[in-house]
């Protein structure tokens, strides 16, 4: 439970602030943060902190899902193609499964991910959910 | 490098075996190998798992299976890579072979699936894919087969009816294997009318949990003849790789490494698309039949349903696929599914393949695939003449 706990703690400033970085040497943003940037192979950059706006690339509902998260069901996990460019995977929330759609402007938020039993380990992290109409 | 050929096959009715142990199964596929092949011992064992630990708390499965087999005191490891674990370790054994460093080979895909509840194997499963950024969402591992499809479908205008021509073309076939899990055919209305697992994927687009083994033996082909007339030549064996998680890739409905293996494959044994007799590609879900044929060279991108549609999967079209039933209908004991593919190819190739006999076919080609798309293994395979 310990090293679990250090797992999640390590990744808390991408979890909770969807921060990742900026390639010193091609410009891209990459998320998540890696050491090497995926589009140059050069080392990855300072961070950067991305917009948390995006849309949905694809979406599925999940019936049957994986332990730790059975009380969850049915809930819609989607890619979100984020404005800056990088995919990301993440649960949908705060939306009826039936009106998701691809294309569909999504912003993000942080909740809880999953909890394993009553008094386990709380894993918060990045959700998604419509974005809000702007006044103009 | 030695040139490496396939002399003796082996295999398990895929199924649930309550009364038969993760060891028992990979021994029965490998002694059968071992008879088929007329060998009495070999110089190493490679072992193709990817959920040992996760299912049955057992690791260290090369040690144990060679033990277990009678073969203690042999070289033997495990090669894990996810479902295509089965097919690494069949490059592996062609590798030892090839080098010179062996001369004999046992390779044995396993995975017993059973032994533990659904939600755990479940959970198993969703460790093919990228633990702290896809999975630690709640995405199980048939979700991102899922994603992919609806993209898929959205960027092609495809309907859920479309996928269906592959699931029916793989039950057809796997009716007539007597290893098969499901040994009956299925109608389109079948399809249509099975329950969703992860929308748009419904239970018939999906290849079931199951226990198997299968085997086989590799030697130099300058040695094949003094074991038997009919071994099978490995004519390429390749694997390229991707990035794991979905949304890293350039484009998520295109298997790259899939394009990637099936090219080098294609390079080096001199065999093109058109060659192929037939293709057991890996049909986990009826998405993955599509995007293999399509980044494999048999279909343009967006026409691999069509492909199905028009019948030409089937044993009587231009490339058959699912042969012997498929990941669908024979069953996907994950680590063990490379495996089986290979052995079902041999059996082509023998003229062994029974009532699904493609008619005189010399060269196939078999492909498997790890996680959705992130390890790819394409072995080209022909009929030593
Ligand atoms: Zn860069």
């Amino acid at each position: 439970m310990t090293i679990e706990i250090a797992r999640h703690w390590r990744l808390k400033s991408q979890r909770y602030g969807l921060v990742g970085e900026e390639c010193p040497v091609c410009g891209g943003k990459i998320f998540p943060p890696r050491d090497v940037c995926p589009h140059c192979a050069e080392e990855a950059g300072p961070a950067y902190q991305f917009s948390g706006k995006g849309e949905v690339y694809s979406h599925t509902t999940i019936f049957n899902a994986p332990e730790g998260f059975e009380d969850q069901v049915p809930y819609t996990v989607a890619l979100v193609k984020l404005e800056e460019g990088p995919m990301i995977t993440a649960q949908l929330t705060d939306v009826d499964t039936d009106d998701v759609e691809i294309g569909m402007p999504v912003e993000m938020v942080t909740r809880k991910l999953s909890q394993q039993g009553d008094e386990g380990l709380i894993v918060y992290g990045y959700k998604f959910r419509p974005q809000l109409a702007t006044a103009a | 490098m030695r040139d490496v050929s396939i002399i003796g096959i082996g295999q398990t009715p895929v199924g649930e075996h309550w009364d038969t142990g993760l060891r028992q199964l990979a021994y029965h596929a490998l002694r059968d190998a071992m008879i088929d092949a007329g060998v009495e011992r070999v110089d190493a064992l490679y072992v193709g798992n990817m959920l040992s630990g996760e299912i049955s708390a057992q690791a260290h499965l090369g040690a144990l299976i060679a033990d277990f087999a009678g073969m203690r005191g042999i070289e033997a490891v495990k090669i894990e890579a996810a479902c295509a674990s089965g097919a690494a370790a069949v490059r592996q054994g062609l590798i030892g072979v090839a080098s010179g460093m062996q001369d004999v080979v046992a390779v044995v895909g396993v995975e017993k699936m059973t032994d533990n509840i659904g939600s755990k194997v479940t959970a198993g499963l969703a460790e093919a894919a990228d633990a702290d950024y896809e999975t630690v969402h709640g995405i199980s591992f048939v979700g991102l087969n899922a994603l992919v499809m609806r993209r898929y479908m959205y960027e092609y205008g495809l309907k859920h009816e479309d996928f269906a021509a592959f699931s029916v073309n793989a039950h057809a076939n796997g009716a007539k294997n007597p290893n098969a899990m499901f040994r009956s055919p299925i109608t389109e209305k079948t399809f249509l009318n099975a329950g969703m697992v992860a929308d748009p994927i419904s239970l018939f687009d999906a290849s079931p949990m199951c226990d198997g083994a299968a085997a086989v033996i590799l030697c130099p082909t300058e040695l094949a003849k003094q074991f038997t007339d009919n071994s099978v030549r490995i004519a390429a064996s390749t694997i390229a790789t991707d990035s794991v998680a979905i949304h890293d890739r350039k484009n998520p409905i295109w298997l790259q490494a899939a394009e990637d293996s099936a090219r080098q494959a294609y390079k080096l044994s001199g065999y093109k698309p058109e060659d192929m007799d037939f293709f057991e590609l890996h049909d986990a879900f009826t998405i993955m039949s599509a995007l293999s044929l399509e980044a494999c060279g048999f279909a343009e991108p967006g026409q691999g349903t069509r492909l199905a549609k028009e019948g030409e999967i089937t044993l009587g079209g231009k490339i058959p696929i699912s042969t012997m039933g498929g990941l669908k209908s024979r069953g996907h004991p994950v680590g063990a599914t490379g495996v089986y593919q290979i052995v079902e190819s041999v059996l082509q190739l023998r003229g062994d393949a029974g009532e699904n006999q493609i008619p005189n076919a010399r060269v196939g080609m078999a492909q498997n695939i790890g996680g959705s798309g992130a390890t790819i293994v394409t072995h080209i395979l022909e009929r030593n003449e």
